[in-house]
């Protein structure tokens, strides 16, 4: 544009497309400061996801891997096995048992977790604001050390020799070991006591930005302890409640490392399942079909549980 | 219709009054005692609503231990506006917290109609707040929050409905009942939370600063709503704040309270025209604050020397002795200038002068020394005299204008 035809109107909209051009170098700006984690995201997330997908559309390579041959036989297997000598499908419920004992578990977990969260996290949110550092400080040990090494030393404590067996031995409570180790309740102790914590610190967030005196606003209404609770406090910390469920049900479900060692192989969770046709089983298409069957149930069961917490609490 | 407490309160129910919206509006109340429209009421002896008798309250433990009420009593009665009125950190609100049950006083008692309350739990009380932040409930609606403390005491569904359309209807919310208490203004809020507290028609209302959140013009407005819910429900008002002129402006009677103990109860007039020691005097309105000596005494008027040997008469409370010397009060507005030094009682230079509109202060560096004194003069459309600053000025007092007070 020259200065000749610097006119009003022509100020104006060179002011406009001035502001325009801001308007988009700021949004370019924007998408650039997302670039690595989008990048992040699309290398370990979504490529991963394709080449499970991808694999399990294929046949099983004899040694492991994959022949690259079109098949739907992985999705077939998981509720059918093929009968050797006629070809014919016969209904299986073996995966299904796992899936269900495995959603089971994940319950009872998130279930219990919340059950033992909730008052551990009110406690905290109600100390004085210098305290209150220390407790997530203290809630946050376990993350100090690997898994692996706390689920190792579970074992060790509720073992047939082990620490909670011989005390109760010595003070002559019981005359034989109570066998603990390798059962459902090993695996139930380990996942509670695996994921504890991923419900207690979004429960302590959302109970923390809580406006207590919203709590005597309905004791001075008449309330009685119960009906704060159940009308108050527990509608206001929903979003700390749906985070934690989410936080604990999602990775009991695919819990791999803790029914494995706690539950000795015999008790088996989809996690092991999973990890069994990688491995043993050399069948990697089954495996990845497994894995996007779980991804699918979960997905499934997110989408009933928001939808109906939201819903419920909304009227509360 | 009296309250269903549905067993929760042990306290002998009282002769079950109209609610309000029935019929007339507040035609069967009680004389009321105090001022009324500017009117005083001669007081009458009137049954108490609230009675706390030396209530003490002690926050912490050990060295740290902070007494935020030191033995208070009051008596506040029936279908009274009472207000505490106090700098911050006085103890109102402690004392107002003990009343509603959220605190339990560390001595004494807390009478409502007789019935000591004090170790009862706040939803056992027939007492409801209005929070200075008004603590409305953001997971429901209005309607639902003015339904909640019904719904609480377990009435029936429709009778809900009915007294939270009343409810709605008193303080002009019909039209946004449906709505979030996130999604209406301040103003609005306040009234959603002034309905909420009156929903279950309680003994006591009790207002913690309710005002204190809202721009100046509809603070004015609130007040006068307030006056108005206060006598059409016929429900004592016990009222928190720290504006004097909210206090005088609203109540009809006043507690003045400084450092955890209440100085001084009565009218706002009393408190006004005859406060009881000099943090009352300095709390509420401007005043002025002269030096002398008192020289004699008669039948509860001093006589007090100034240092430039002039002498004024000055008024002091009962049960006060004041002898040698003494601190004279003087409100603004009971003292006159004049343009000739010789005629005023004290002399000085005029040092300011700051126009307000409605009246104009005239700042005097008094001949004797000491702070500057401040007359106060009404502005009319035929301002008589004007000065100039630098002049020399007397200051003339009317009849009854100074006071002693204790320091």
């Amino acid at each position: 544009m020259t200065t000749a035809t610097l006119s009003p109107p022509a100020t104006l909209s060179n002011a406009a497309s001035f502001e325009a051009r801001a308007v988009k170098a700021g949004a370019r700006r924007n998408r650039l400061l997302s670039l690595p984690a989008l990048i992040i995201i699309g290398i370990f997330g979504v490529l991963p996801l394709l080449i499970i997908c991808v694999y399990s559309f294929l046949v099983a390579a004899p040694y492991g891997g994959v022949q690259w041959q079109f098949s739907t036989d992985a999705y077939l297997n998981f509720l059918f096995q093929r009968d050797i000598f006629d070809d014919t499908l016969q209904f299986t419920p073996d995966f299904l048992i796992i899936y269900l004992r495995s959603f089971l578990f994940a319950v009872v977990t998130t279930v219990i977790c919340l059950l033992l969260g909730f008052p551990t996290a009110y406690f905290m949110a109600t100390r004085p604001p210098a305290q209150r550092n220390w407790w997530v400080l203290l809630i946050t040990i376990p993350f100090w050390s690997n898994l692996l090494v706390r689920t190792l030393a579970i074992m060790f404590i509720i073992r047939d020799e082990g620490l909670i067996n011989n005390a109760l031995l010595a003070l002559g409570v019981i005359d034989k070991p109570i066998t603990m180790l390798y059962t459902n309740f090993a695996i139930q102790l380990g996942l509670l006591y695996a994921f504890l914590p991923f419900m207690v610190l979004p429960l302590y967030s959302s109970l923390e930005k809580l406006d207590f005196r919203l709590i005597e606003a309905g004791y001075d209404l008449y309330a009685t302890r119960r009906q704060v609770l159940w009308r108050v406090i527990i509608p206001l910390s929903k979003p700390g409640i749906i985070a934690g469920c989410l936080l604990v049900f999602i990775p009991a479900l695919g819990a791999y490392v803790t029914p494995l060692i706690l539950g000795g192989g015999v008790h088996l969770m989809i996690g092991d399942l999973i990890a069994q046709q990688f491995g043993s089983g050399r069948n990697w298409p089954l495996g990845c079909a497994q894995a996007l069957i779980l991804m699918a149930a979960v997905l499934v069961a997110l989408f009933f549980y928001v939808r109906n917490t939201s819903g419920k609490m909304q009227h509360g | 219709m009296g309250i269903a407490f549905k067993n929760r309160v042990t306290a002998p129910q009282l002769p079950s009054r109209p609610a309000y919206g029935d019929n007339q509006i507040g035609t069967n109340l009680p004389p009321r005692a105090g001022s009324l429209n500017g009117v005083i009421v001669p007081e009458q002896p009137g049954k108490s609503a609230i009675e706390v008798r030396g209530v003490r309250k002690v926050f912490g433990t050990g060295e740290n231990q902070v007494a935020a009420l030191d033995t208070v009593s009051v008596s506040i009665r029936e279908n009274e506006f009472f207000t505490l009125l106090g700098p911050s950190g006085c103890g109102k609100t402690t004392l107002l917290r003990l009343i509603a049950g959220f605190d339990f006083p560390s001595a004494g008692e807390i009478l409502l109609h007789g019935q000591d309350i004090a170790p009862l739990p706040p939803f056992k009380r027939p007492v409801n707040t209005v929070f200075q932040s008004y603590a409305l409930f953001p997971h429901m609606t209005v309607a639902q929050n003015i339904g909640f403390g019904l719904e609480m005491l377990g009435t029936p569904k429709a009778e809900i409905e009915a007294r939270v359309a009343q409810m709605l209807k008193l303080v002009k919310m019909e039209a946004l009942k449906a709505r979030r208490t996130s999604q209406i203004s301040g103003g609005q809020q306040q009234r959603v939370a002034l309905a909420r507290a009156l929903a279950p028609q309680p003994k006591v209302l009790l207002l913690d600063e309710p005002l204190s959140a809202l721009d100046y013009k509809l603070r004015k407005e609130m007040q006068i709503e307030l006056k108005r819910l206060q006598h059409e429900t016929g429900i004592t008002f016990i009222f928190v704040t720290h504006d004097q002129e909210e206090a005088l402006t609203m109540s009809d009677r006043i507690a003045v309270m400084s450092a955890g103990k209440i100085l001084q109860v009565g009218s706002p007039r009393d408190i006004y025209d005859r406060p009881a020691e000099r943090f009352v005097a300095d709390f509420i309105g401007e005043t002025n604050f002269l030096a002398g000596t008192v020289v004699s005494k008669k039948s509860g008027v001093a006589t007090v020397k100034f240092a430039s040997d002039a002498t004024i008469g000055a008024g002091y409370p009962e049960g006060f002795d004041p002898t040698g010397e003494v601190t004279l009060v003087v409100r603004p507005e009971h003292a006159d200038l004049v343009p000739d030094p010789a005629k005023g009682t004290i002399t000085g230079t005029l040092s300011n002068i700051v126009y307000f509109g409605t009246d104009t202060h005239y700042h005097v560096k008094l001949d004797g020394g000491g702070e500057n004194f401040i007359v106060r003069h009404q502005n009319t459309r035929s301002s008589p005299v004007t000065y100039e600053t630098g002049a020399k000025v007397g200051i003339q007092f009317e009849e009854d204008a100074a006071r002693v007070l204790k320091d």
